[in-house]
């Protein structure tokens, strides 16, 4: 396979759940992580150029600056490869003219069941914080998209594999409150391997607490649509990824239930190529079109204008 | 009857017992003495045993090849059952079945997962584990229950969806979530019982009741503990610390608020005698039918979503802490994960 090699190996449950410290040796990370600014402890080679970092992207091995990188809303502009980019990135382009309020952004977790493997889930936690500078996984915004007004949930792959724990959950049913209460758009960018382990059960039920909510947005008449990028995979696809209004999603994303390593070994066959990527959900009947993330913010501003725009 | 791994002593004193049997009929001695000690023996050792299982031996338990599965439950506690069958889209889907019941003269809809009972029926289950159209079929059932105002009883017992090629042409996920979303809503009483493995989002997909049970000696969490050691342990061999880890025993999930309540099981487990156990089931069913059936359906769905919105541990207003020093042992746990190599201490 490709370059999911990685990811299959460490992050496959019966669902493809959680992969817990693979982030930091993904592509798009490690750059990202040394330019926040600050909360860098991290000890990656450092490459740095005068116009800023190079990029190499994973597709094609072609090598660009930041700023290249960047300037195509983090598109490789030599093959297309949509680069795996955190809640942050996101906003800056989404967002007009990257204004947004954070919302509950001092939510963070909490190691209940004192999870001990072969480290402890606190231990993954603050080493996860200090290299991200987030606190967990999600991030909530409030702006307005194209002149539409949309609460964003974003998920971060560097934290723990997006893995989606007590806290995601929770920032999305907030996020789902505050857009019933302003009357605006709700968007979840998926980006995850999953529930968290450590967090087991409780994990498993955030599937339950979302799916709950979302039901409270539909009786509003607010949209929801869900955007799933590379990869969404296990329990955020059975549930939340999988119930947008519209489902949409950036092409060649990883999308599905179980991961193709534990398909593969179920079935003990090579999977087909473009197995469980965008273009083949499309096909099936599971997204309601592939957008590129260039043409991203208008088309998330021309279908939220239908939904809620006042008719001419 | 079967042994478990940890039934050994068991297991010995009723080979004993026989033993002591046989050479009494054939020297034609009095063993009755011998006999009813080694039955003391057995009542001790079964008091010790089952009154402190490890997380791990629950788990055997829940797996119990003579464990009673769905349609045992349905036989026992039904007076009528007429069974449904298809998705109506693609096919029937035999690791999930449902159908019309009547309890105690109650009309129901009973929907569950099946194992096999033996090595072909298990195949032919495909070992309780369902594609989409099992969930399908599940919810088209629950949605005619919900037309003719009749009381929706899931029974969970799967080691997880089934992850294959066409499960995920079909839209695994999307099935599973659909659930979800539409078992929020549902206006009857809804009530959940996992009386086997309840492995992950393969459970919860016929999991959101107004009750959720356990019975005593199942699991029900996010993992099963083997996949759970060979992922964060990279090695199948810490299935036994994983169980404790994930916190997945009846014990466990009701004490977090995650599970309404817990059924008793009669000792050694459900198998040990499957009559009594269904009668605990039914008697279970039936009164908080009773007591669901009071509400009227908007309050039932919004404690329904109460009760799920509330479920999560995180801190309210949390903070990196700048200071912290990354723990020692991280670079043999990535030294190790790179070479693959199975860790034996820790
Ligand atoms: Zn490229």
């Amino acid at each position: 396979m490709d370059r999911f090699d990685t990811q299959l190996l460490y992050g496959q449950t019966w669902y493809a759940d959680s992969m817990p410290t693979l982030p930091s040796r993904t592509m798009s990370s490690t750059w990202f992580r040394r330019i926040k600014q600050g909360i860098t402890t991290t000890t990656g080679e450092k490459k740095e150029t005068p116009d800023g970092l190079w990029f190499k992207c994973p597709e094609c091995k072609e090598t660009v600056t930041q700023q290249e990188l960047k300037a195509n809303d983090f598109v490789c502009p030599k093959c297309d490869y949509h680069t795996r980019i955190n809640a942050k990135e996101y906003f800056s382009f989404l967002f007009d003219e990257g204004q947004y309020t954070e919302l509950f952004s001092e939510i963070g977790p909490k190691d209940e069941l004192h999870f001990v493997d072969v480290k402890p889930y606190s231990s993954r936690i603050q080493e996860a914080q200090l290299n991200t500078g987030l606190l967990d996984s999600m991030t909530v915004g409030a702006g307005k998209v194209g002149g539409q007004p949309m609460v964003i949930a974003c998920m971060n792959f560097n934290f723990i594999g997006g893995s989606m724990g007590s806290v995601m959950g929770e920032k999305i049913s907030r996020g789902i409150d505050y857009a019933i209460e302003h009357r605006m758009s709700f968007m979840i960018i998926s980006k995850s391997g999953g529930a968290r382990m450590m967090e087991s059960a409780f994990s498993l039920m955030q599937m339950a607490k979302t799916s709950a909510k979302l039901t409270l947005l539909a009786k509003a008449g607010l949209p929801y649509i869900s955007l799933c990028t590379d990869p969404t995979t296990g329990g955020v696809t059975a549930s939340f990824a999988m119930l947008g209004d519209i489902n949409i999603a950036e092409p060649k994303a990883l999308i599905g239930f179980a991961g193709p390593r534990v398909i593969k070994e179920t079935i003990k066959k090579d999977l087909p190529e473009g197995f469980q990527r965008s273009e083949f959900l499309l096909e099936h009947g599971f997204l309601d079109f592939i957008v590129h993330r260039k043409e991203l913010k208008n088309r998330l501003a021309e279908v939220c204008s239908w939904f809620l725009g006042q008719a001419a | 009857m079967q042994f478990l791994d940890f039934e050994k002593p068991l297991e010995e004193l009723y080979a004993q017992i026989s033993k002591m049997r046989e050479l009494g009929e054939k020297n034609k001695m009095d063993v009755r003495a011998s006999v009813r000690e080694l039955e003391l023996a057995v009542e001790k050792t079964r008091e010790e045993l089952y009154n402190n299982l490890t997380p791990w031996q629950r788990v055997q338990l829940s797996r119990h090849p003579e464990r009673p599965y769905t349609l045992f439950y349905i036989d026992q506690m039904c007076s009528g059952f007429t069974e449904l069958f298809g998705d109506r889209q693609v096919a029937d889907d035999k690791a999930m079945v449902g159908g019309m019941a009547t309890i105690e003269g109650l009309p129901v809809m009973i929907i569950g997962q099946q194992k096999g009972v033996n090595t072909k029926q298990r195949q032919y289950r495909n070992f309780g584990m369902a594609n989409p159209e099992g969930y399908r079929k599940a919810l088209r059932l629950m949605k005619l229950a919900e037309k003719f105002q009749r009381p929706i009883i899931t029974l969970i017992d799967t080691p997880g969806a089934y992850p294959g090629l066409e499960a995920e042409e079909r839209g695994q996920g999307e099935a599973i979530a659909r659930n979800l979303f539409e078992m929020v809503n549902l206006r009857v009483p809804v009530i959940c019982v996992i009386i086997g493995e309840g492995a992950s989002g393969g459970a919860l997909g016929i999991g959101i009741g107004d009750r959720v049970a356990m019975m005593e000696n199942t699991w029900y969490t996010v993992i099963s503990p083997e996949n759970c050691s060979t992922i964060l342990w990279r090695s199948w061999d810490y299935k036994v610390q994983a169980a404790e880890q994930l916190h997945l025993t009846s014990t466990d999930m009701s004490r977090f608020g995650l599970v309404d309540d817990v059924l008793p099981e009669p000792r050694g487990g459900a198998h040990a005698a499957p009559e009594e156990m269904a009668k605990t089931l039914k008697t279970y069913l039936l009164r908080n039918i009773e007591e669901l059936s009071k509400m009227n359906p908007d309050e039932r769905i919004a404690k329904r979503i109460e009760k799920f919105s509330n479920m999560g541990f995180y801190q309210e207003h949390a903070e990196i802490d700048m200071n912290y020093q990354p723990e020692p042992e991280v670079k043999e746990v990535k030294e190790h994960k790179r070479h693959g190599r199975k860790r034996k201490s820790e």
